[in-house]
């Protein structure tokens, strides 16, 4: 695993991570936490190298994995991660900043910098690729300072490498476990600080926007007192006042999944009111396979799935998806029809509603839906407001076309 | 101005749709084209969905973390006036507010340039050649928006 501290890093260790892969034969990941994908540091650009000509070499003991072959496979990953761990001693994407031996810092990805402006003066071991770790380079290095530590954000993945192999490091306290690490952060734990931090003031939370076509539908699930659960995308606001209208959100698809496994567990007079609600390019992500799983095994008192489709995945960017009929440029390609996916499945109860044109319309069909104890699909469709003049342009393009 | 080898820092805030991310992005492709280093970072979780927005910009010779520290801000620009008490605390004691109040906004050919003007106001207080400023500009935006923006910027830098 490679840690970037930077967007250069980022840059030269995707390169480097092609480049173990390829000596190795083997998986590299490139851990982008959060601050690192929404920073943005200059970079100097390499050469591109051309990549190889494609062609298929056969190896069947390396890539199909039934018993008699993952067993010796077993043995090559553990004989490729000590070459990589001996490797990364020697040769390994490590840095050592020289200073005072008073204090030694070991650190990794975006704490490095934090590091580097928090303790100036500290000597400095930051680790680019952290597993496997270079426990002897720690080892060496945490000989050579009076006092060394470990700073790294979340959990203590370094410093528990290090006192495995018996290295003396000191961890950060506690608290800072919790929550990013900035400079002032680095700051307090070099000194030790177990003062409370102060209190920010809150900012405005998001909103659906106004006008969007959602928030009918939120009303209505709110108004209907149904059990909600929900997926990812701009709809998860659903979940704040003034809709309050969303009890479950864990992964893309998840809605489908969750919504049959509530049905089928809870008692009848709540299951009837739970509801699965998941937005278009989420449904085609992660969610026909729930919707085959509900046909396959429907709950006693059938389920009600609501696919809020706005034609694009507004909460990322307004991209393309499989339910739009348009590749990511836009250009026109097969379309996957959401009506039809259902119908096809066997589900018989399919409605389509236009929660802005008629905004009682999903009132109506949610409560006759919800008053049935069959399989049900409604899809409210209606453009997202911020891309509906782009797909309407580019819809007249099609048709001209 | 602090000296050269000081890293200059400016937290760029406002509410999602109002450009601070903009902003953000042309006031460090300025101090790029300067030939300082520079970093930016920034919050946005859903940041068209109306929501607190905020970015960082640090430049100078070397910038180490892309974050600036609490309290630490040489300026802060704020997009709403909303707004000004959730940043504050970013700003270091003596450093200076940017806020909407310092224009007159009716002078805007179109309103959604005040985050371009408001880096017109900060322009009067940086070592950076308006030249670059006018490039970083031309360079974020499509051409039709090139002269409101750059009439927006003279407001705020030529008042």
């Amino acid at each position: 695993m490679l840690e970037p501290s930077d967007s250069q890093e980022a840059y030269d260790y995707t390169l480097l991570a092609i480049e173990i892969s390829e000596r190795w034969r083997i998986p590299v990941l490139l851990r982008m936490t959060t601050r690192i994908c929404h920073s943005a540091t200059l970079l100097r650009t390499q050469a591109q190298l051309a990549p190889p000509p494609p062609a298929f070499v056969r190896d069947v003991p390396g890539r199909v994995m039934i018993p008699a072959y993952a067993r010796p496979a077993h043995q090559r990953l553990r004989a490729k991660l000590a070459e990589i761990a001996a490797w990364n001693e020697t040769d390994g994407p490590t840095q050592v900043v020289d200073g005072d031996r008073s204090l030694g810092i070991v650190t990794s990805g975006i704490s490095y910098q934090h590091v580097r402006e928090a303790a100036a003066r500290a000597r400095v071991l930051k680790i680019g690729l952290s597993y496997p770790p270079p426990v002897e380079t720690m080892r060496r290095f945490a000989a050579s300072v009076d006092r060394c530590l470990v700073v790294e954000e979340g959990d203590p993945y370094l410093y528990e490498a290090a006192r495995t192999a018996g290295v003396a490091v000191e961890q950060k306290p506690e608290m800072y476990r919790f929550g990013e690490l900035n400079v002032s952060r680095v700051r307090r734990i070099v000194a030790g600080d177990l003062s409370p931090e102060p209190a920010l003031p809150a900012g405005k939370p998001p909103e659906l926007c106004p006008g969007c076509p959602h928030r009918n539908v939120f009303e209505a699930l709110r108004d209907l007192g149904c059990i909600v659960a929900g997926d990812i995308g701009c709809y998860t606001l659903g979940v704040l006042p003034p809709f309050s209208a969303m009890d479950t959100c864990v992964c893309m698809g998840a809605a489908i999944g969750v919504g049959l496994g509530l049905r089928h567990s809870l008692p009848p007079e709540q299951a009837r009111k739970v509801v699965s609600v998941i937005g278009d390019s989420t449904f085609v992500h992660s969610g026909i396979t729930g919707l085959v799983e509900m046909v396959y095994n429907p709950p006693a008192t059938g389920h009600v799935l609501v696919i809020l489709d706005n034609g694009t995945t507004a909460m990322t960017g307004m991209q393309e998806h499989p339910g739009t009929g348009r590749r990511l440029d836009h250009q026109p390609t097969g379309r996957v029809v959401f009506e039809d996916l259902a119908r096809t499945l066997g589900i018989r109860n399919v409605f389509t509603v236009d929660p802005i044109a008629d905004s009682d319309s999903i009132t109506r069909v949610l409560r006759e839906a919800l008053g049935r104890d069959e399989l049900s699909v409604i899809i409210a469709r209606r453009p997202c407001l911020l891309a509906a003049g782009s797909i309407k342009l580019r819809e007249k393009k099609t048709n001209a076309g | 101005m602090p000296g050269n080898s000081a890293v200059v820092n400016v937290v760029v805030a406002g509410l999602g749709g109002q450009g601070v991310l903009k902003a953000s992005g042309i006031l460090a492709d300025t101090a790029f084209r300067a030939g300082l280093d520079v970093k930016k970072s920034e919050i946005h979780g859903m940041s068209q969905r109306g929501g607190s927005v905020s970015s960082d910009v640090r430049f100078g010779e070397r910038v180490f973390s892309p974050m600036v520290p609490l309290g630490e801000a040489n300026f802060l620009v704020v997009l709403a006036a909303s707004q000004v008490e959730v940043a504050r605390p970013v700003l270091r004691p003596g450093g200076v507010l940017i806020h909407p109040g310092l224009l007159d906004e009716t002078q805007l050919t179109n309103k959604r340039s005040l985050n371009v003007a408001l880096l017109g106001v900060l322009a009067r207080q940086l070592d950076l050649a308006d030249n670059l400023w006018h490039a970083a500009i031309r360079a974020a935006l499509p051409e039709k928006l090139h002269a409101a923006n750059l009439q927006a910027f003279a407001i705020g830098r030529n008042p």
